[in-house]
């Protein structure tokens, strides 16, 4: 348990990616069997204690604890795995219980026994053991590593591709002793995940400059970018149907409608969308779906489901990955004329069109027109690609409908992170409302030249009028120039609006504020866009 | 048989500070006063422009350095352990363990006896003589660390843990931030003590304060200026810098300085995640949580006044031990990360 600790403490106060992985790297390296493993199951969210709920720690923590104490002290601290942790009173010399034998006996404990458990290992932990053991039994560690960092770590400790680890990521159990053993070169690789497993997906670019002066439209597939969650269907040929969203998460169980009836074996890629006879409905309504893991009748007759596939991976047992994307497009017209067509899967499932244009006159043209479809801009698919998972170069792109834009008032900056902690380098903007209050509208980034960056960093020292803890508050008289997708309705902000992805176009020096956007202007974007594919 | 005069008949809160109506004078009043008697040397403690100050010879050099003449109009030192006569109130000074210099002062007038500690802590500190308790009825305390949350480590440990990051990472700087008065020179100790004998970089706000500090008797070894100081030699070096340097762009000019905070608030980790620390050591010259509740214990008060700091929590927990508490809400106190 302590080393598990010290990594935790160390991650989530290392200021840089780079300074995550090393610490990753070092504890995959060097930290004991089971314990790495329960670690890593730890850092991706493959750990799940149904027998500790937060509840339950406040009410054990009531049992040691003065309540006003507690109350006062949590409201300072803020986060209650950290406030229990300094609270729980001392009693002596620390031990620590391995990590392994915590994980083995709270998965087996019935939920009347657990806190009993947790009590005593906090008896017998420091401060910083109690924190990693709450923050390990509550889920959501939040120290800045995603499951793609801790894979990425994995990989350098094994001295193999990344995209190796997530073949077979969704084959693995906790704590991976299969895994560890392949890495330290004591074992074979572990297998390929079965006919159910996910498989990493292959993601797009954005679409830049240089892509387009390097590529030919003729030489891409074009089909629409829908606005929906990126699924994969795997079906094993026996009834069993499995629907993984982008992390390999499964999410048929959500939508029953779409996965019964498919009886062939297959992996297939696609868009799961909600809407009637195949048009698309806005993601909002989706978003309801996903938030049920069991809908009802009724909601599922309001918002159906379908499938729009666009790649297929598996044909029975044929892996088709290495093949071009043009191969595989007809593949998957056959499979789908065969298996789908006439089937009751029929109404459910259908494949996205491919579009014609062989100029960027005609790309360009379409992707304007995409809004009328439902859609969010275009994919461009090379013809000649492989199917590979992660984000290969010079492969898939996105081209997005034109971002939004408007000019909104710079009011709060905050230090940015690793390399640029020296530098305000977070925004926060507001647009003006009716009676002439300024009211924020999001966050933006800085994404521009580091000169840029270094004269804005100027202007908001030379300008800082006021600070709160970290928090800048600055003259309110820098306009600039925002990009977002999208506005959406929030409560969290004071304007009732919030941008989605904002970033700094341009800085306009030359604005005056009082000329800035109104907030009236945002409202009429409002629903104008739907929230990214995950 | 005399009469016990209550204390809150003569001493009182008011907006310029604690004030003492027999002897006529503030102590470490907020604004400037004829008569100020002071704690110790902290700027929210000890202000320019009164007309004349009693306080320790370590706390007036520390004014002097830093207001000069407006140190005030006549300063009268005073050594731990005696008393002066003031009005009606004898006014005695005693180690408080903060910083150098700082002192509790301890009021008797009409049969009853109040400490005024100012802040203080109960370690051990290399730079200055240790907090002695004086029994009283009415112990008037601070609270920077009131919550039980609070409770600082062995700071030898922390001194060990920082460097073994310097010998883990010798190609960095590390850029600790500390406090001018005080924790700069502790810290700078600490390190001596744990056999760090390289010279020690300091930013040039800290450099006057240490030579108060070597000038009262505190051997602090070599010390350099930043300024001046080639890249190569601050690649693994100590440099310690007010807590703003840490984010100031005074910090670009060190080799991938590695952010350190010696600091009782790097106790909270979302805190020093906050402040994009990256090493927090947690060494504070204000009493942790046990060591204020232990305090009115060793002082054996019946009656505390919590001055500054997170008082709800204080007042609540000195109830709970059975003596009489309230908050004072004295103003122009630092309330958060203060010296
Ligand atoms: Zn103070
Ligand atoms: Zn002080």
């Amino acid at each position: 348990m302590k080393r598990f600790a010290q990594l935790l403490d160390a991650l989530i106060l290392a200021p840089a990616r780079g300074a995550k992985l090393r610490l990753l790297v070092d504890h995959f390296r060097s930290a004991p069997d089971p314990d790495r493993g329960w670690a890593l199951a730890a850092l991706t969210d493959g750990l799940d204690f149904p027998a500790v709920k937060p509840a339950a720690i406040r009410d054990l923590a009531a049992t040691r604890i003065d309540p006003v104490l507690f109350a006062l002290s949590y409201d300072y601290v803020g986060d209650l795995a950290e406030t229990v942790a300094l609270l729980w009173p001392p009693t002596g010399i620390a031990v620590h219980a391995p990590l392994h034998e915590i994980v083995d006996t709270l998965a087996r404990a019935r939920r009347q026994d657990a806190p009993a458990l947790l009590a005593g290992w906090m008896d017998r932990l420091d401060s910083d053991g109690r924190w990693a053991l709450l923050k390990l039994v509550t889920g959501g560690l939040r120290v800045g590593v995603s499951a793609r960092l801790a894979k990425t770590a994995l990989a350098e400790h094994g001295g193999v591709d990344v995209s190796a680890i997530e073949e077979i990521w969704h084959g693995l159990e906790p704590p991976y002793a299969a895994l560890f053993g392949w890495l330290d070169g004591q074992g074979p690789m572990p297998p390929k995940t079965g006919a159910l497993g996910f498989r990493p997906m292959m993601l797009a670019h954005a679409l830049d400059d240089a892509d387009r002066a390097a590529l030919s439209p003729r030489d891409v597939a074009v089909e629409w970018k829908w606005d929906g969650i990126r699924v994969q269907l795997a079906c094993d040929g026996t009834g069993a149907v499995r629907l993984h969203a982008r992390g390999g998460d499964e999410i048929g169980g959500a939508f029953p409608e779409i996965v019964t009836g498919l009886e062939h074996r297959v992996v297939a890629d696609g868009e799961l969308l909600v809407g009637t006879g195949f048009r698309p409905a806005p993601f909002a309504d989706l978003q309801q779906r996903l938030n049920r893991k069991a809908p009802s009748r009724a909601l599922i007759a309001r918002h159906p489901a379908f499938l729009r596939l666009y790649d297929i991976l598996f044909d029975g047992e044929e892996d088709l990955r290495a093949l071009p994307f043009a191969t595989r497009r007809a593949r998957l017209e056959t499979w789908f004329a065969q298996r789908v067509a006439g089937t009751p899967a029929d109404g459910r499932i259908d494949l996205s069109p491919r579009l014609d244009a062989t100029t960027w006159e005609d790309l360009a043209r379409l992707r304007d027109g995409s809004a009328a479809i439902g859609a969010e801009g275009l994919m461009l698919k090379r013809l000649d690609s492989a199917y590979v998972g992660g984000r290969p170069k010079g492969s898939w792109y996105k081209w997005k409908r034109d971002p939004m834009h408007a000019d909104a008032v710079l009011m709060y900056a905050q230090r940015g992170h690793g390399k640029r902690s020296s530098f305000y380098s977070d925004f926060t903007f507001g647009c003006w409302r009716e009676d002439g209050e300024l009211v924020p509208v999001g966050k933006a980034y800085f994404g521009f030249t580091d000169a840029e960056l270094a004269r804005l960093d100027r202007w908001v020292r030379a300008n800082a009028v006021d600070r709160f803890g970290p928090v800048l508050v600055v003259a309110r008289e820098l306009v600039c120039e925002l990009a977002f997708d999208g506005v959406q309705r929030s409560s969290r902000h004071k304007s009732g609006l919030a941008l989605r992805f904002p970033r700094i176009a341009r800085i306009r020096w030359d604005k005056p504020a009082a000329e800035a956007d109104r907030i009236d202007a945002l409202e009429g974007l409002v629903g104008r866009d739907r929230a990214d594919p995950r | 048989m005399t009469m016990r005069m209550r204390p809150e008949t003569w001493i009182r809160p008011t907006p310029q500070g604690l004030y003492v109506e027999p002897g006529d004078f503030f102590i470490d009043p907020v604004r400037p006063a004829a008569r100020a008697v002071v704690t110790h040397g902290h700027a929210d403690h000890a202000r320019p422009g009164n007309e004349s100050v009693l306080a320790t010879a370590g706390t007036l050099a520390i004014m002097r350095a830093r207001y000069g003449a407006a140190a005030g109009g006549t300063l009268q030192a005073i050594g731990y352990g005696q008393s002066v006569r003031i009005g009606d109130v004898t006014v005695g000074f005693a180690p408080a363990g903060h910083v150098l210099g700082s002192a509790q002062i301890v009021l008797e007038h009409g049969g009853s006896r109040v400490v005024v500690s100012g802040d203080y802590k109960r370690r051990r500190d290399p730079t200055c003589p240790p907090f002695e308790p004086q029994s009283c009825d009415v112990f008037v305390t601070e609270a920077t660390f009131g919550l039980p949350v609070f409770v600082h480590p062995v700071d030898a440990d922390e001194i060990a843990r920082l460097l073994g990051s310097v010998h883990r990472n010798p190609e960095r700087a590390h850029l600790v931030g500390v406090y001018a008065l005080g924790k700069c020179q502790r810290v700078i100790r600490l390190l001596r003590e744990a056999g760090w004998d390289a010279p020690i970089f300091v930013h040039g706000a800290l450099a006057e304060l240490c030579a108060v500090y070597e000038q009262a008797g505190v051997a602090l070894g070599p010390l350099r200026a930043v300024a001046g100081a080639e890249p190569r030699d601050l690649a693994g070096a100590i440099v310690l810098a007010p807590p703003s340097a840490l984010a100031d762009r005074w910090s670009r000019r060190l080799p991938e300085p590695l952010a350190v905070a010696a600091s009782g608030w790097m106790r909270i980790r979302q805190r020093a995640r906050q402040r994009g620390v990256e090493l927090p050591l947690v060494i504070s010259d204000h009493a942790d949580w046990p060591e204020l509740l232990g305090t009115f214990a060793d002082v054996d008060a019946p009656e505390i006044w919590v001055t500054h700091g997170q008082e709800d929590a204080l007042v609540h927990a000195a109830g709970l031990q059975g003596r009489r508490a309230r908050a004072l809400r004295l103003i122009g106190r630092d309330e958060d990360g203060g010296p």
